[in-house]
């Protein structure tokens, strides 16, 4: 302290020459000012580093201030927000953060300097840089290299082959050999589909003497109506789809899975990935727009909504608007924006201000649900309606609603205006806003000028909210409970029209702002609309929307779109992508492992029409996709990870496509694609941590119990266990690369959860139904329905050994035998005789080769 | 050596080590090594005091000021509202700036040695004051239980990051042969606010995740088998599909197979030693009436801490007991006395159990919530008979701590009149996590996990570990 005193001894002395008691002598910016911010103040506000967006060295940043505003009113010290920063008698946590605090004498003298109209030569100081510029890879548009030389092209059956043979040569490694068409039918069914092959399908892909059997196959594959829903499975991961609202409520989301049904129909009819991008992100702007193009604004309908009691409603919107932005960075650009949500990015070139600038592209964006009648619908619901609305005017009437609501109406919105006088209708107040979206709105419009639907809305909320201003006797005599009921059950009889979430534009755009600190209730500098400057120039539009956002992710100079979206094909496909961070592409990613071939695939895609299912068909038919996925001895020293893909990679199988598996060997997987999410068995006790209305499972019936995983209902309070435990993603973020854990919960479940022991007894039905009559030729249809491929002797031999201690426990206790098939007479087979095959399925919808795609 | 085969050869070892001595963390390394996330964390920074955490959790914010923080001032205030000057900053749930202070029904009185005052519905934790680090001064961000309770057991508001016992069983992997290392066991009369999410292994492997145990049916989900299957079946149905796995092993070469063998090797010691850890029946008749158990299991708590004790004794790394309703925004007086009488015995008589069978020094026991209650009255049920509560309140609150590595019998920090703000020795969330992991012997500051460009870590940006709360 003593030591800098000294140091800034000359200066201030000469400044401060006159004595305190007289007007300030003119301040000296070079001599005195200049080089006081040097030696404080450009450390963190300079121009390598510019901390809450403030750079004080040069005049003109200076004058422009920080992300929470101008810091320099030139004639207004005590305005000037610097000054209130430095200034240690003001506040206790003053600048600079690191070494002494600035003496009285330092202060003063800024303090005058801003007084005397802070001037501030413009030939001092260095000027600002240009444009950020930054030599990581993955911010130059990719472009196609030639294909690189190889020693043996005929291994390569596309260009994708030369890239990776080109690197094995380098390495001295020669690549596996094809997998055996078993394998390989089991491989891309379960790739392309989700789903395997049954053994017809593999017989006759095995004894196809085609030259191009293997295309035909991948063809086939790419029409089958199952491809988009193998391929919306990573899609919804990565929006962070699920069936309810997220947080302590965790209320059902009925309408959903209309958009879930979008992504499988795009990608079934192979939308163009820039199309794709358009509708999800600004569907609702297009001209014109169709009710599909809004549904696909959906995407941005999966954000979490909070709706515990006491909760600040702006606060969760600006979360919702921060997460969209966020979900952007991470989905189609592969960075992880949403971590300069509080300051500027720590690794890659993107301020705060940046990411403010694209959350105001989704600030405007308000949440609107469309009704959206499905087929057979609307008929039906303009038939009944008359009727119903006559049953419940009647309703009201007859419990006299009438009487009672103006005046809740009038007490409600004086709490609205002044809060802390009645604290009944301030949680009135309050709660409408949570559990009626646009109900504080709706309710300032006067009844007499609002929608129908919006009256009854508003008055199902007086009714059933009216016991928070009146005690229980007054509303015992209201009967309102009774009154409830009633048109619950009305309702019931007369839904309504289903609808579509979406997203709707304000007339009136919001302002938006760096939030200082991430914090709403901190908004900082105003921004506009804008992209990364680091990326590709935004399309100059007077005023840009979310469709102007689109068309900037899709253009063909945005660097990161098309190399992130071939990325997540190939992890999907080989287990890990090129990158293998394949959500992150920023400074701290790993490095691509096939850079060239990485930028050539994402040329290829964008020249290709950004069509998903020719990539797709691309990278399966290629040699490199149709190695052996066995690990080589030569391998495990130089190459544990597969980075160099001399093999394919055996790889678990996703949680969804774990149950589709199992369901499907026992022939008793319900095929249809889309509708609502289903609800089968879930075990006792597993929702008791769900509060909303979700936790009311009704179990579904029938063929319902059978549907794909990808439509099993998700809450996210309580997802199902057996998604849990294989993975599957919380659906609070973007997902774009799911774990692949082993464990003993894992076991459980597939040993004894009563779906999959079910399975297990109705694949011994569909084996002893079979043309197979032996216990061996039965050991082997069981198996090939499984596995898709024969047995070999020894495993045959140890299933026979198996069976037969099975069969010789049961005539211990043939008890058990009907515990285990408790059917009788069923078509001829007894307990005695499935029981022993129920073991067998058991054990074989166990294995791992089972669960696991080779 | 290549560091890469030295490194998949080490973890591969230790993974096989693992299996035989813990469920947590199957083919982590390997996993982490293959898709370029960094190398695990190392196993321990410092020495250790605690080997196993039970975390009584309290779900809805227990009232510091009519628990842990007598504040005999606030009766000549009764009634009236605050000044605005200490109001301004306050963010309320339901309650306005302006509402009036309730003085605490309660009364308190010194216990122990260290004399440290607890209400007087705590009359069997009063005996136990001595052994226990009564910190006063526990603040945190957030004023909604969602996102308080993702606060305190994942270190951030936003849902999706692991949970604390998810991070320690990832730092230091789990003792037990055939239990998981990360435990939970729910009661009480509410859901807790941030449901699975206070127990999620969030973007760690769903090896660590916590795993409830059942209050009714199977203890573990999932853990008989089929009826009709019985334990010769089952051991044969073992048998052959080790067998026919490793034949497929031998053909692939995968030496995943083997991960999914041990796992299945592990679910059945589970099999046998879950039912055995549940089955009470052979705890000596002392032991039963310590905690309060009853024939008739009308308090769940009770049965809960003495299996806390059990898990711990077989190894288990991190212990979750929630137990809930404290949110007490009406009749406070009465709600409080109800869940005193339910935990109160049994919390005390977990900490005499350990400390007898000399475990509580390898053991940590953290009593907390998400947050505290306000000095203000919420008054806004139309009934007259209901009694009247409190509203959320972050700004201060109330948490102890007990055995491994802590100083037990001190009162740490402090608030003022009200109990509305600390007044010295702030400790946040993050610095409670933090020293929580120091007594495990992990800086918080290295137990870290890469995940989408960033290295995370269980206190985010921040957080110290406490040099007061240590012994």
């Amino acid at each position: 302290m003593k030591a800098l005193f000294r140091r800034w001894l000359p200066p201030l002395f000469l400044a401060a020459g006159g004595g305190p008691a007289l007007a300030a002598a003119p301040v000296d910016f070079k001599t005195q000012i200049e080089p006081l911010f040097k030696e404080r103040c450009h450390g963190c506000h300079g121009g390598s580093t510019q901390l809450g967006g403030l750079r004080l060295d040069n005049r003109e940043s200076a004058l422009a201030g920080g992300y929470s505003g101008v810091v320099i009113k030139p004639g207004n010290a005590a305005a000037s927000k610097l000054i209130a920063l430095i200034d240690v008698a003001a506040k206790e946590k003053a600048m600079p953060m690191t070494g002494p605090r600035l003496t009285a004498a330092q202060v003063q003298l800024v303090r005058d300097w801003i007084d005397q109209g802070a001037n501030w030569p413009v030939s001092t100081g260095v000027a600002p840089p240009a444009k950020v510029k930054t030599k990581h890879w993955a911010f130059a548009v990719p472009s196609r290299a030639p294909l690189p030389r190889v020693r043996d092209p005929q291994w390569a059956r596309n260009e994708i082959d030369f890239f990776v043979l080109s690197k094995l040569e380098a390495e001295g490694i020669r690549p596996s050999p094809e997998a055996s068409r078993q394998s390989l039918i089991r491989r891309v069914s379960l790739d392309l589909t989700g789903l395997p092959p049954a053994p017809e399908e593999v017989d006759a892909f095995v004894n196809d003497v085609r030259s191009n059997a293997y295309e035909h196959l991948v063809d086939r594959l790419l029409r089958s109506r199952h491809y988009g829903e193998k391929w919306a499975r990573q899609w919804l991961d990565l929006a962070r789809y699920a069936d309810s609202d997220g947080f302590e409520k965790d209320n059902i989301r009925p309408d959903a899975w209309k958009w879930r049904d979008w992504v499988i129909r795009a990608l079934n009819d192979d939308m163009p990935f820039d199309r794709f991008t358009l509708e999800q992100m600004a569907g609702d702007l297009l001209p014109n727009a169709t009710i599909a193009q809004k549904t696909a604004t959906g995407f941005h309908r999966n954000t979490l909504t909070n709706r515990e009691g006491g909760v600040n409603v702006e606060e969760y919107r600006v979360e919702q608007v921060i997460d969209r932005a966020g979900t952007v960075g991470t989905v189609w650009l592969g960075l992880t924006v949403g971590c300069a949500r509080c300051h500027d990015h720590k690794y890659d070139p993107i301020s705060q201000r940046e990411f403010y600038q694209l959350t105001a592209f989704f600030n405007s964006a308000d949440e609107a649900n469309l009704e959206a009648p499905l087929p057979n619908e609307l008929a039906a619901y303009l038939q009944r309606q008359p009727d119903c609305e006559a049953r419940r005017r009647a309703l009201l009437a007859e419990y006299k609603v009438a009487e009672l609501q103006p005046e809740w109406e009038r007490k409600t919105l004086l709490a609205a205006s002044q809060p802390g006088v009645d604290a009944l209708y301030d949680s009135t107040w309050e709660v409408l806003g949570l559990y009626v979206d646009g109900g504080q709105e709706h309710l300032r419009i006067p009844a007499s000028r609002r929608t129908v639907k919006w009256n009854a809305k508003i008055t199902d909320y007086f009714i059933g909210n009216y016991s928070r201003v009146v005690n229980k006797e007054t509303l015992e005599k209201l009967k309102f409970k009774e009154l409830g009921e009633k048109l619950r059950q009305l309702k019931a009889a007369c839904p309504d029209l289903s609808e579509v979430q979406t997203l709707a534009e304000r007339a009136e755009p919001r302002r938006s702002h760096v939030l200082i600190r991430g914090d709403f209730r901190q908004p900082g500098i105003e921004v506009q609309r804008a992209g990364l400057s680091v990326l590709n120039p935004m399309p100059d539009e007077p005023r840009p929307s979310r469709l102007t956002l689109a068309k900037w992710l899709v253009s063909r100079d945005n660097p990161l779109t098309a190399r992130v979206t071939v990325n997540r094909a190939w992890q999907e496909l080989f287990g890990r992508g090129l990158v293998t961070t394949s959500e992150d592409f920023g400074v701290r990613a790993e490095p691509p492992s096939h850079p060239a071939l990485l930028d050539w695939l994402a040329v290829e895609f964008t020249e290709r029409g950004w069509s998903l299912k020719k990539l797709h068909r691309l990278i399966v038919t290629s040699a490199t996709y149709r190695q052996s996925s066995n690990t080589r001895p030569d391998l495990t020293a130089r190459d544990p990870g597969n980075a160099l893909l001399a093999r394919q990679q055996r790889l678990r199988l996703s949680a969804e496509a774990v149950r589709d598996v199992t369901l499907s060997a026992a022939g008793l997987l319900n095929l249809e694609i889309g509708g609502p999410s289903a609800r089968p068995p879930i075990p006792a006790g597993v929702l008791d941590v769900a509060t909303g209305s979700g936790s009311k499972w009704k179990e579904s019936t029938g063929a319902e119990r059978y549907r794909r995983g990808l439509y099993t209902l998700f809450l996210r309070a309580a997802p199902h266990p057996q998604m849990a435990n294989f993975d599957a993603p919380d659906s609070m973020a973007a997902c774009s690369r799911r774990e692949r854990s082993t464990t003993p919960l894992q076991a459980l479940n597939l040993l004894n959860d009563s779906t999959f022991f079910e399975a297990a007894q109705i694949l011994a039905t569909r084996v002893l139904r079979s043309e197979a009559r032996t216990v061996e030729e039965r050991l082997r249809f069981a198996f090939r329905v499984c596995v898709a491929r024969e047995p070999r002797p020894g495993e045959v031999e140890r299933l026979a050994r198996f069976y037969r201690q099975q069969v010789e426990i049961l005539e211990r206790d043939p008890a058990l035998a009907e515990s285990i098939f408790p059917a009788r007479d069923l078509d001829g087979i007894t307990p005695m005789e499935a029981a022993p095959w129920v073991g067998v399925g058991r054990l074989l919808l166990n294995l791992d080769e089972f669960i696991t795609r080779g | 050596m290549d560091p890469n085969l030295f490194h998949q050869i080490h973890s591969r070892r230790r993974f096989l080590d693992r299996c035989a001595a813990g469920l947590g963390t199957i083919a982590l390394s390997q996993l982490m090594a293959a898709e370029g996330r960094g190398p695990a964390a190392p196993r321990s920074h410092f020495p250790a005091k605690a080997r196993n955490v039970i975390f009584l959790f309290m779900d809805g914010g227990p009232s510091h000021l009519d628990l842990y923080d007598p504040k005999p001032a606030m009766k000549k205030y009764e009634g009236q509202a605050l000044p605005e000057s200490m109001t301004k900053n306050l963010r309320l749930a339901f309650i306005k700036p302006t509402a009036k202070v309730v003085a605490s029904p309660r009364s308190f009185a010194p216990g122990g040695q260290s004399g440290t005052p607890l209400s007087d519905c705590m009359p069997h934790l009063a005996t136990r004051v001595d052994d226990i680090c009564l910190i006063r001064s526990m603040f945190t961000d957030q004023f909604n239980h969602h996102p308080s309770q993702l606060m305190l057991n994942c270190g951030s508001p936003l849902a999706g990051r692991p949970s604390m016992g998810a991070w320690v069983n990832y730092g230091l992997g789990s003792e037990s042969q055939s239990l998981p290392g990360f435990v939970v066991m729910r009661s009480g009369s509410n859901a807790p606010g941030a449901g699975t999410g206070n127990w999620t292994s969030g973007f760690l492997p769903s090896s660590f995740q916590g795993v409830p145990l059942r209050g009714a049916g199977d203890p573990v989900l999932y853990l008989s088998n089929p009826h009709g299957v019985n334990g010769e079946m089952q051991k044969a149905t073992l048998d052959a599909l080790r067998d026919v796995n490793q034949m497929n092993q031998a053909e692939t070469g995968d030496l995943e197979i083997a991960s999914r063998v041990a796992s299945y090797e592990l679910a059945f010691r589970m099999q046998q030693s879950a039912p055995e850890l549940m089955d009470i029946s052979k705890e000596p008749a002392h032991i039963l009436e310590l905690y309060g158990v009853d024939a008739g299991r009308k308090n769940p708590y009770a049965r809960h801490c003495l299996l806390a004790r059990r898990l711990v004794e077989r190894g288990v790394r991190f212990v979750q007991l929630m137990h809930g309703n404290w949110d007490h925004h009406t009749n406070l007086d009465s709600r409080m006395k109800t869940m005193c009488e339910q935990t109160d015995r049994p919390v005390a008589a977990l900490l005499t159990d350990l400390k007898r069978r000399g475990l509580l020094d390898s053991t940590l026991v953290v009593w907390g919530g998400e947050f505290g209650r306000t000095p203000m009255v919420q008054d806004d049920s139309p009934d007259k008979s209901d009694g009247v509560g409190r509203d959320h309140h972050p700004m201060a609150f109330s948490l102890w701590m007990a055995g491994g590595g802590i100083k037990g019998g001190q009162v740490v920090g402090s608030t003022d009149d009200f109990g509305l703000q600390v007044t010295a020795d702030r400790i946040h969330v993050h610095d409670l996590q933090a020293t929580i992991l120091h007594c495990l012997g992990i800086n918080h500051e290295a137990l870290t996990y890469r995940h989408t460009g960033r290295d995370f870590r269980l206190t985010d940006v921040a957080g110290k570990a406490v040099a007061k709360l240590l012994a």
